[in-house]
C-alpha cells in the first residue's frame, strides 16, 4: 500500500500496483502495463513485471494476516489496483488433512486444496477476480470469455458484481449444467455451432476487432498472475512453509507454472519461516530460490495430454493435439504455458502423468468416499494421479502432500450418474428391511 | 486488407515441406515469420499473414488441407 495525493492536497490510502510494467518471455522486450498479451516484434507471451523492491518494503507474514480473507489479502502481490476489487471472496478455500484419503493411499501427510468451494465452485474465480479488476481499471465495460463451463461461469458471475457486460462464447453442445450456472448471472450468452478449433479460432478473432476484455486473451498477463494465490494459501496454510510434494491438474499450463512462481516468490521476499529474503535475479519468471524444494506433479487426462505426453517422451516441444477427454475443463489441445510448465517440472524434479480416461471417474468417487468432496472431472484426474504417485513410490508416506481440487462435482454430474444405485422398497418397514438385509 | 498472427504446427511428414513458401505463392499473402523451433520430427513456426480478409482465410484452410495444424496465436483461448 502507498500513499497517493488527492487534488486537495490530502493523502489517502491507495492501493497501487507494484508493477514495472510487461516483458516478453522469449525475446525480453518490455512494455508497459497495458491490455496486452502478445510481443508485436517475436509474438511471445507477456508476463508481468513486478517493483520487488517496493513489495519488499511492504509486505510481510503480518501485513498478509490482516488482510481480507480472499485472494485480496496478498493484494501487494497481485498486477492490478485494489483499492476496490472486483472481489466475490475468491480463495482462502480450505486446506484439509485428508485422513481418510491418506490412509487409504498409504500418505501420513496428504492435505487437499479444495478449490471446488470457490464462489462459482472453480478456482477460476481468483484469475477472474483480477482479469476483471484490472479490466475496469483499463476503462473496459464488456468482459469476454470463450469457456467450456467453469470460466464462463465465473466471468459471468464477476462481471454482476462489478455491473458491467460479460459476453460469453460457449460450444453449443455445452451440458445443460454449465450453461445454467452461468446464464444465471445474465451475460450475453453466445452458443457457437461449431467445432473446438471452430470457436477458439473465431473468439481468438473477435479480441482482435471488438473494444473488450477478454480474460484470457488481451488481459491474459494479469489473469494467469491470480493463480498465484494458490502457492501463497498452501504456503500459509501450512504455518508459512511449502509442502515436499504438489499435484496439480493442468490444462494451458498456466496454474500450474504460477503455482511455482508463488512459492518462489515467497522464498525470495522472506515470507518463508526460516528462510531470509534473496534477489529475484535476472529474469523474475524463472527464479528458482534453492529453499523451494517442493515437487511439482502435473496430471493430465490421457484424451488431452500434450504436456504429460511430451514429458514422457523427453520433448522440448509439446505438440498441439484435438481434445478428446471426459475432463472438458482440461481439455486444450495447445497449451499456451506447455513448454513453462515442462521447465518448472525439470526445476523441481516433478513430473507429468496421462491418467487413463477409465480412472477419472474412480477418483471422482475416491476423493468423495473417503472425503466427502465432490469434484468435478479434473478433480478425478488428479486423484487417480496421486494414486499413481503414491503406488509407485514417488511420493514417500511421510512426506508432505498437497493436492489441488480446483473444481465442484455439481457442475459435471452426467459424469457420474451410474451412482445413483437407490435401494427401491415400498412405503413399509418390512419393505425397508428385507432389501435392506438383501443389500447388506 | 487485414492481418492475422497463427501458428503453424508440422508433424515428422510436413516438416520437410515447403508451405510457407507455397502459400505465399498460391495466394495473394505476405508471410512474415517471427518465431519458429523445427526439428527433424516436428516443428512449429509463428507468422503473420498479410493480405486481403478473403484471401487469408482461404490461405488459411489450404494451409489446414496439406496436413499442418493451424492455431491462433498464444494457444487455445477456450478456457475450462
Amino acid at each position: 500500500m502507498i500513499f497517493c495525493q488527492d487534488f486537495f492536497g490530502q493523502e489517502e490510502p491507495t492501493a497501487v500496483a507494484f508493477l514495472n510494467g510487461l516483458k516478453c518471455r522469449e525475446c525480453g522486450r518490455e512494455y508497459p502495463a497495458d491490455p496486452l498479451n502478445v510481443c508485436d516484434f517475436c509474438f511471445g507471451p507477456l508476463e508481468v513485471v513486478y517493483d520487488y523492491a517496493t513489495i519488499s518494503e511492504v509486505v510481510s507474514q503480518d501485513s498478509i494476516s490482516k488482510g481480507p480473507l480472499s485472494i485480496w489479502r496478498y493484494k501487494d502481490l497481485l498486477p492490478a489496483e485494489a483499492d476496490d476489487p472486483v472481489d466475490i471472496m475468491a480463495g482462502y478455500t480450505p486446506l484439509i488433512k485428508a485422513r481418510g484419503l491418506g490412509k487409504t493411499l498409504g500418505l501420513n501427510n496428504l492435505y487437499i486444496k479444495n478449490d471446488s468451494v470457490n464462489p462459482s465452485f472453480s478456482f477460476k474465480d481468483r484469475v477472474v477476480s483480477v482479469a476483471a479488476t484490472k479490466a475496469l481499471e483499463f476503462g473496459y465495460q464488456t468482459i469476454a470469455c470463450a469457456s467450456t463451463g467453469n470460466l464462463a461461469c465465473s466471468v459471468a458471475a464477476h462481471c454482476a458484481r462489478a455491473g458491467v457486460r460479460a459476453v460469453v462464447f460457449i460450444p453449443s453442445d455445452l451440458e445443460k449444467g454449465k450453461i445454467i450456472g452461468a446464464a444465471i448471472y445474465n451475460p450475453v450468452l453466445v452458443a457457437v455451432d461449431g467445432t473446438y478449433d471452430q470457436v477458439n479460432r473465431l473468439c481468438s478473432e473477435l479480441a482482435d476487432d471488438y473494444p473488450w476484455a477478454f480474460v484470457n486473451i488481451n488481459m491474459r498477463p494479469y489473469y494467469a498472475e491470480g493463480s498465484k494465490t494458490l502457492g501463497y494459501e498452501v504456503a500459509e496454510q501450512l504455518g508459512w512453509r511449502l509442502p515436499d510434494h504438489v499435484v496439480v491438474p493442468s490444462a494451458s499450463g498456466a496454474m500450474f507454472t504460477k503455482i511455482w512462481k508463488g512459492f518462489n516468490e515467497m522464498a525470495c521476499l522472506g515470507l518463508l519461516d526460516g528462510v531470509p529474503s534473496s534477489s529475484f535475479g535476472v529474469d523474475q519468471n524463472t527464479v528458482h530460490h534453492p529453499a523451494v524444494t517442493t515437487k511439482m506433479h502435473m496430471q493430465q487426462a490421457e484424451g488431452c495430454s500434450p504436456i504429460a505426453t511430451a514429458w514422457a517422451n523427453n520433448q522440448s516441444q509439446v505438440i498441439p493435439v484435438r481434445p478428446d477427454s471426459l475432463a472438458k475443463s482440461l481439455a486444450i489441445g495447445n497449451p499456451a504455458d506447455g513448454i513453462y510448465a515442462l521447465k518448472v517440472i525439470d526445476n523441481s524434479g516433478g513430473s507429468a502423468y496421462a491418467v487413463p480416461e477409465s480412472d477419472i471417474v474412480e477418483g471422482i468417487k475416491l476423493l468423495a468416499e473417503t472425503e466427502g468432496i465432490f469434484t468435478e472431472t479434473a478433480g478425478g484426474v488428479t486423484v487417480s494421479g496421486l494414486k499413481h504417485l503414491a503406488e509407485s513410490g514417488a511420493i514417500k508416506p511421510n512426506e508432505t502432500t498437497v493436492v489441488y481440487i480446483t473444481g465442484n462435482g455439481l457442475k459435471t454430474q452426467e459424469a457420474v450418474e451410474q451412482v445413483v444405485n437407490p435401494l427401491s422398497i415400498k412405503p413399509s418397514i418390512s419393505s425397508f428391511e428385507s432389501v435392506f438385509e438383501g443389500a447388506k | 486488407m487485414g492481418k492475422q498472427r497463427v501458428k503453424f504446427t508440422f508433424e515428422e511428414s510436413l516438416v520437410k515441406q515447403p508451405v510457407i513458401y507455397e502459400l505465399g505463392r498460391k495466394f495473394k499473402l505476405v508471410t512474415n515469420i517471427r518465431r519458429a523451433d523445427v526439428g527433424e520430427d516436428v516443428g512449429w513456426v509463428v507468422l503473420e499473414l498479410d493480405g486481403d480478409e478473403e484471401e487469408i482465410k482461404s490461405g488459411l484452410e489450404w494451409v489446414s488441407s496439406t496436413g499442418v495444424r493451424v492455431d491462433p496465436l498464444g494457444g487455445d483461448v477456450i478456457d475450462g
